[in-house]
């Protein structure tokens, strides 16, 4: 599968599950999803880990959108990106938007077979 | 600055310490502007730090600074994991092992350069860089440990009237103003306790 990958990143291990599954309902399995949430000790957080990890599992030659929350969601979605190994670190970009409707949207766009800089424009779109 | 394994574990359980210490205050700062974990996210960082001693000090100063980073990225949870975890790995890139003044000058100032790109931020915007940059200009002007601690605990004293710019707290606007920020208290801690174990003199 070619589609570009969503990645969901919520402190709340439940808002990101949830968007994942209106994702899916959406889009089925044409889109490589994963979601992450939630601080290593099962509180309300984000982690490197678990983002690195949700990534890996939801990685496409045409790279990944990482949908995020709040502040701290976002710098340890920026620091996963950093560590990924060199030759993918390009194709993985953080988007500026909602993480529900811009996570349904951005799959909405990647099941179409959109660039990774589309997929990411269309969520951030709904956020202008 | 010489800094053999007794004092490197030495500077590892005070760097600890003082933020675990703290943990109660800290989450009261966040309680009162941000979503009330700081002070939980940088003990958890901090213990996680603690239990990869002894070994930890067994490494020369920059490979040390350079783990202690990465745990704090991997185990802080909050956006304070990758800034603090941000500034230990620079510094630790930046320092040689056995740096001198003008070594750890050179060295804070690439640091804080690269925190302010990972949040994207600057002095001025109620952050933990309202304590690195006041404190590194005493640090370059060759202040002492007692001028370079008094620093951070006044900076951090200086951020309560301003107003968040960046971070959780920015969403309050103006009710951030008249609560200190957390993430430059914790900063101060940290920096407190650094220079009080390195007993970095004026000319050291």
């Amino acid at each position: 599968m070619s589609n570009v990958g969503i990645v969901i990143v919520s402190h709340s291990p439940k808002v990101a599950e949830g968007a994942a599954d209106m994702v899916r309902q959406m889009v089925g399995d044409a889109v490589p999803l994963a979601w992450t949430g939630g601080d290593v000790d099962g509180g309300l957080g984000t982690n490197v880990a678990g983002i690195l990890e949700a990534i890996e599992t939801a990685w496409s030659p045409a790279g990944v959108a990482i949908l995020v929350d709040l502040g701290g969601a976002e710098t340890n979605s920026e620091m996963a990106v950093e560590m990924l190994p060199e030759d993918r670190r390009a194709r993985v970009l953080v988007c500026n938007a909602p993480v529900v409707e811009g996570a349904v949207i951005a799959a909405t766009e990647s099941s179409g077979g959109s660039s990774l800089a589309a997929v990411k424009r269309s969520a951030e779109e709904f956020y202008a | 600055m010489s800094l053999d394994r007794v004092a490197r574990e030495r500077l590892v359980r005070a760097l600890a310490a003082s933020v675990i210490e703290h943990a109660d205050e800290l989450t009261s700062l966040d309680q009162a502007i941000g979503d009330g974990d700081h002070g939980l996210n940088m003990k958890r960082g901090f213990e996680a730090v603690l239990a990869a001693l002894p070994g930890l000090a067994d490494k020369s100063l920059p490979e040390m600074l350079k783990a202690i980073g990465m745990t704090l990225v991997m185990k802080v949870g909050g956006a304070s994991g990758p800034l603090v975890g941000t500034f230990f790995m620079e510094l630790g890139k930046a320092l040689p092992g056995q740096p001198s003044r003008a070594d750890l000058v050179a060295a804070t100032e690439k640091a804080i350069e690269a925190v302010k790109a990972r949040g994207r931020s600057d002095a001025g915007q109620k952050t933990l860089l309202d304590v690195l940059v006041p404190v590194h200009a005493v640090l370059a002007g060759g202040g002492d440990a007692k001028a370079i601690a008094a620093e951070a605990m006044q900076a951090a004293d200086r951020t309560t009237p301003m107003q968040a710019l960046r971070g959780r707290a920015s969403f309050l606007g103006e009710r951030s103003i008249g609560h200190m920020d957390p993430g430059s208290r914790s900063a101060s801690l940290l920096i407190g306790a650094a220079v009080e174990t390195l007993e970095l003199g004026v000319n050291t």
